[in-house]
C-alpha cells in the first residue's frame, strides 16, 4: 500500500538552467537566476525582479524546429522539459504502454493573448494563438510535440500547487492501474498578466526575494518548466530501468480561509503535510529535508512555518526555500522542486536558502543557508496556492 | 476490490430553467443567437449580500448549481471538492487584460485577478462550506470535467473519500465569443433553436453554465445512477472512434446491444457532427440516440 | 471636508459593490474594516487603488493603511493632509 511510484525521467527549464544539468550546477555554485526582466515590456520594469529564462521564444522556437511565432511561451518550455525527461527516460516509442499526460499551468497562452487581445480584431496574422486562451491548448501542444496521441493528457490549474496536483494525480492513477506511464509537471510562462496581478495583491518584492527573513519584502515571480517521467512497477521491471527516486507520499488539502492568503496558523499546510506522510506511511522524523514553498511573502513564511512547527513539533528538519534560485515560478514550482528533491536525493546535498539574514520574530526557525552534504532518504515538499490550494509531495530514494 | 460509484444529487444553472431542482425541461427556453446567457436563478437566494459583492458570473452559479447538489445528496459537507472549467471566470480575466492594456498597467485592482485563477470556483465553494478536503481544478478545454469525473471516480473506487463534489463552470464573455468567431469555433450567424441542429455551418452556438454532483461510493435514496467507467483520448481519428467505443463497451462485458441508448454530443457544427452522423447510422443504429447540446449550448 | 467624507462613501460604495449599503448608513466614525462595515484585506488592497487613482496618493506597503482606512474620518484627514 505505501509502494512509492518510480520515477525514471526528468526534465526542466529555468531561469537557472536550461535543463536538468544546468540547474543542478547553478544550485551547488549558489547561482541565481533573478534579476531585472528583459523579454517584457512593462511599466514596473524598475520596480520588480524576476526569475526569466534567458532563452527568447524565437530562440526556443529554433532549438524545437518551429516556425517563428507559431507557438506561445508556455508550451514553447514545456516541450523543451518534456523532451528532456523523456530521453532521460530512455522512451523511444510513447505508444508502447498505456501513457498519459498531466500539466499544471496557471497562464497557458496568456503571454499572446495579451499580447494580440486587440490585434485579432484588426488583421488575421495571429489568428493562431486564438486558442491559446485556453489553458489546455497548452497541454495538447506539449503532447503534439512528444507524439503522444489517443491517450489521456489533461491539465490541472491550482495556482502555485498546479504542478504538485498533476504529480499526485500522475501517481495516483500508476497506484490504481488506471495508466503504465505518466509525463507529469507543468509550464508557465511570465505574461504582463501575471506581473500586474501580483502587483495588485502587493506582494511583489522590488529587490532579490528572501525566504523567512524577518525583513522579508515579498516574492519574485519566475517563469519554468518541469517535467517527471513516473512508470509503473511492472514496466520498471521488465525493461530494468534505473529509478531516480520515488513518489512516496502526496496529500492535497484546502485551507477554507482566505482567497489568496494563507490562515495564520497553516491549517491547510498542516493537513497536507500530515496526509502526505500518511500516504507514505513514514513519520514526521524520518524526513531528511525539508523543499519549502517560502515565497517570501510575509504571509506564506510565517503560516508555512508555523505549520512546520506544528507537523514537526521541536524537530524540523533542515529546511530551505530555492525561490531565491529561480523565483516564484508559480503553477511549476512544485515540479522544479520536485526535480531539486531528486536532485538532493541522488546527490545528498541540502541547497541553500540564499538572501537570509535575520530570524523571524514569531518563532525560532532558522533555514539552511550553505549548501550542506547530508545523506538523504526523504524529502518532503510543500507547495501552497491562492483558493486555499495546499499540497505535499515526499520523495525517497527507496521505493 | 474496488467500490462502486454512484451519483447521488445534481445541481445546474444553464441557459434552460434548470436551477431549481422541482421539474426538468418542462418548459424550454428558446433562443436566437451565436451564444446564450443562463438563466440567472435569483442569487440572493443562495448568496449572503456581503459575499456576493466581488463574485464573478461563474462563482454565482456555481454557488446555486453546489449548494443545489449538496441539498439533494443531504450532505453540508464533503471529503472532496473537484471542478472542471476551460476558461475559469473569464469575464473578470477579459476586463483585468482589458484594463491592464487600456490603463497602460496602471489603477488595476485586485478583485479581478483573484476571480481570474481558474480554480477560484473550487476554492469559493471550499471557503464557503468550510471544506478543508482536496480541492482541484482541471482546465482542460472540453474534458475538464471528464478529468474530473475520473479523478473522483478514483478515490472513491480507492475508498480515499466518501463523498466528492464534482462539478464544472464556463462563463459567456464578449471577447472570446467574437475571437472564436474569427476562427469558425463559434457560428458567425445567430442561429434559432429548433435549427441549431441542422444550421449546416461550421462552429457551435456557446452557452454558459454550472452544473454540480455529489458523488459517493455509498448508494442512498437520492442515487440517480452509477458510474461505471469513462475513456478520455486527447486525439482519435475518425476513423477510430468506432472501434474505440466497441472496445470501450467490450472492457465492461457489453455490446451496444445491451445499452437502453446513447447521448450524443451534436453540437450543431456540421464538421464536427459528422462523427456522431457516422456512428448513428452504424455502430448506434439499433438503438435510440439521444442529444440535447441544442438546448443547453456547449460547455 | 464633510464634502470629502460623503464622496469617499459614496467612491467606497461604487468600488467596494456594497449595493446594499447608502452613503447615510456609514457614519463617519463607523469602523470600515472588521465588525463595522466588514472590509477585509482585499478591500484594502481595493482602497489603496483609489487612493492613487483618485487622490495621487501611492501607498507602498499594504500596513500603512491599516491606520488610514480605520473610519471616514481617518481616511479623510489622511487625503486633505497627503493629497497630490
Amino acid at each position: 500500500m505505501n509502494q512509492g511510484v518510480a520515477i525514471t525521467g526528468m526534465g526542466m527549464i529555468s531561469a537557472i538552467g536550461n535543463n536538468v544539468a544546468e540547474n543542478f550546477a547553478s544550485l551547488i555554485s549558489g547561482k541565481t537566476g533573478v534579476s531585472k526582466i528583459k523579454q517584457i515590456k512593462t511599466v514596473h520594469e524598475n520596480e520588480i525582479m524576476v526569475g526569466e529564462v534567458p532563452l527568447t521564444n524565437e530562440d526556443l522556437e529554433k532549438l524545437l524546429g518551429f516556425p517563428s511565432d507559431s507557438h506561445s511561451r508556455t508550451p514553447l518550455l514545456g516541450i523543451m522539459a518534456a523532451k528532456e525527461a523523456l530521453k532521460q527516460a530512455g522512451i523511444q516509442d510513447i505508444s508502447e504502454y498505456r501513457t498519459g499526460l498531466i500539466s499544471g499551468t496557471t497562464v497557458g497562452g496568456m503571454d499572446k493573448s495579451e499580447q494580440y487581445f486587440y490585434d485579432f480584431y484588426e488583421n488575421n496574422a495571429h489568428w493562431n494563438h486564438i486558442n491559446g486562451l485556453h489553458a489546455g491548448d497548452s497541454t495538447q501542444k506539449i503532447a503534439d510535440a512528444i507524439g503522444l496521441s489517443k491517450s489521456f493528457v489533461t491539465t490541472i490549474s491550482t495556482a502555485c500547487s498546479s504542478a504538485a496536483n498533476a504529480i499526485m494525480l500522475g501517481a495516483r492513477m500508476i497506484k490504481s492501474g488506471e495508466l503504465d506511464r505518466i509525463i507529469v509537471g507543468g509550464s508557465d510562462s511570465l505574461s504582463k498578466f501575471t506581473i500586474n496581478g501580483f502587483k495588485t495583491l502587493m506582494i511583489l518584492s522590488d529587490t532579490y526575494n528572501t525566504p523567512f527573513d524577518e525583513n522579508r519584502k515579498g516574492l519574485n515571480l519566475g517563469e519554468a518548466a518541469a517535467f517527471l517521467v513516473l512508470e509503473s512497477d511492472a514496466i520498471v521491471s521488465k525493461e530494468n530501468k534505473q529509478v531516480l527516486a520515488y513518489v512516496k507520499g502526496y496529500g492535497n488539502a484546502n485551507d477554507a480561509f482566505h482567497q489568496t492568503a494563507s490562515s495564520e496558523h497553516g491549517d491547510g499546510a498542516v493537513l497536507a503535510m500530515e496526509k502526505a506522510l500518511k500516504v507514505a506511511g513514514i513519520s514526521p522524523k524520518e524526513v531528511d529535508y525539508i523543499n519549502a514553498h517560502g515565497t517570501a511573502t510575509p504571509n506564506n513564511d510565517l503560516s508555512e512555518g508555523r505549520a512546520l512547527q506544528r507537523v514537526f513539533k521541536d524537530n524540523v528538519p533542515e529546511f530551505s526555500s530555492t525561490k531565491p534560485f529561480t523565483g516564484h515560478t508559480l503553477a511549476v514550482a512544485a515540479g522544479v522542486e520536485a526535480i531539486y528533491s531528486v536532485l538532493s536525493i541522488q546527490n545528498n546535498v541540502i541547497y541553500p536558502n540564499l538572501n537570509f539574514k535575520t530570524p523571524m520574530s514569531e518563532f525560532n526557525l532558522v533555514p539552511e543557508t550553505k549548501l550542506k552534504n547530508k545523506e538523504i532518504h526523504t524529502i518532503l515538499s510543500n507547495s501552497f496556492g491562492f483558493g486555499g490550494n495546499c499540497s505535499t509531495l515526499i520523495f525517497t530514494k527507496e521505493a | 476490490m474496488k467500490k462502486e460509484v454512484f451519483i447521488n444529487s445534481v445541481g445546474s444553472v444553464s441557459v434552460q430553467k434548470t436551477f431549481d431542482n422541482s421539474g426538468f425541461l418542462d418548459e424550454v427556453v428558446n433562443y436566437e443567437g451565436t451564444s446564450v446567457k443562463a438563466v440567472d436563478p435569483n442569487y440572493k437566494e443562495y448568496i449572503p449580500p456581503a459575499a456576493a459583492r466581488r463574485m464573478a458570473k461563474g462563482i454565482k452559479m456555481s454557488a446555486v448549481s453546489s449548494q443545489n447538489a449538496m441539498i439533494e445528496a443531504g450532505l453540508e459537507n464533503v471529503d472532496a471538492i473537484i471542478v472542471g472549467t476551460g476558461l475559469g471566470c473569464l469575464g473578470d480575466s477579459e476586463k483585468f487584460v482589458r484594463d491592464l492594456l487600456d490603463n497602460d498597467e496602471q489603477y488595476l485592482t485586485p478583485t479581478r485577478f483573484i476571480q481570474s485563477s481558474h480554480n477560484t470556483v473550487a476554492g469559493s465553494i471550499a471557503l464557503d462550506m468550510g471544506c478543508k478536503g482536496y480541492n482541484f481544478t482541471y482546465v482542460h478545454a472540453n474534458i475538464s470535467f471528464e478529468s474530473s469525473l475520473w479523478d473522483a471516480k478514483l478515490q472513491l473506487a480507492n475508498e480515499e473519500a466518501e463523498t466528492i463534489l464534482v462539478g464544472a463552470v464556463d462563463e459567456v464573455v464578449d471577447h472570446h465569443i467574437k475571437t472564436h468567431q474569427f476562427i469558425d469555433h463559434i457560428k458567425k450567424e445567430p442561429v434559432a433553436m429548433e435549427n441549431v441542429l441542422r444550421s449546416g455551418t461550421k462552429g457551435i452556438v456557446f452557452g454558459e453554465g454550472s452544473h454540480f454532483f455529489v458523488l459517493s461510493n455509498q448508494k442512498q435514496e437520492s442515487t440517480y445512477s452509477k458510474l461505471v467507467d469513462l475513456g478520455v483520448y486527447n486525439t482519435l481519428p475518425t476513423t477510430e472512434v468506432s472501434e474505440t467505443i466497441s472496445d470501450f463497451l467490450k472492457r465492461n462485458d457489453l455490446s451496444t446491444k445491451d445499452l437502453d441508448g446513447v447521448i450524443l454530443g451534436n453540437n450543431g457544427d456540421v464538421e464536427h457532427d459528422s462523427i456522431y452522423n457516422d456512428l448513428g447510422t452504424s455502430l448506434f443504429k439499433e438503438i435510440p440516440q439521444f442529444v440535447y447540446k441544442h438546448l443547453s449550448r456547449r460547455v | 471636508m464633510s464634502d470629502l467624507k460623503q464622496e469617499l462613501k459614496e467612491k467606497i460604495i461604487e468600488q467596494l459593490n456594497l449595493e446594499d449599503i447608502t452613503a447615510d448608513e456609514i457614519a463617519d466614525n463607523d469602523p470600515l474594516f472588521g465588525d463595522g462595515l466588514g472590509l477585509d484585506s482585499i478591500d484594502a488592497l481595493e482602497l489603496i487603488v483609489m487612493l492613487d487613482k483618485d487622490y495621487g496618493i501611492k501607498l507602498a506597503d499594504p500596513k500603512e493603511g491599516r491606520k488610514i482606512f480605520e473610519s471616514i474620518d481617518s481616511m479623510a484627514a489622511y487625503i486633505s493632509a497627503h493629497k497630490a
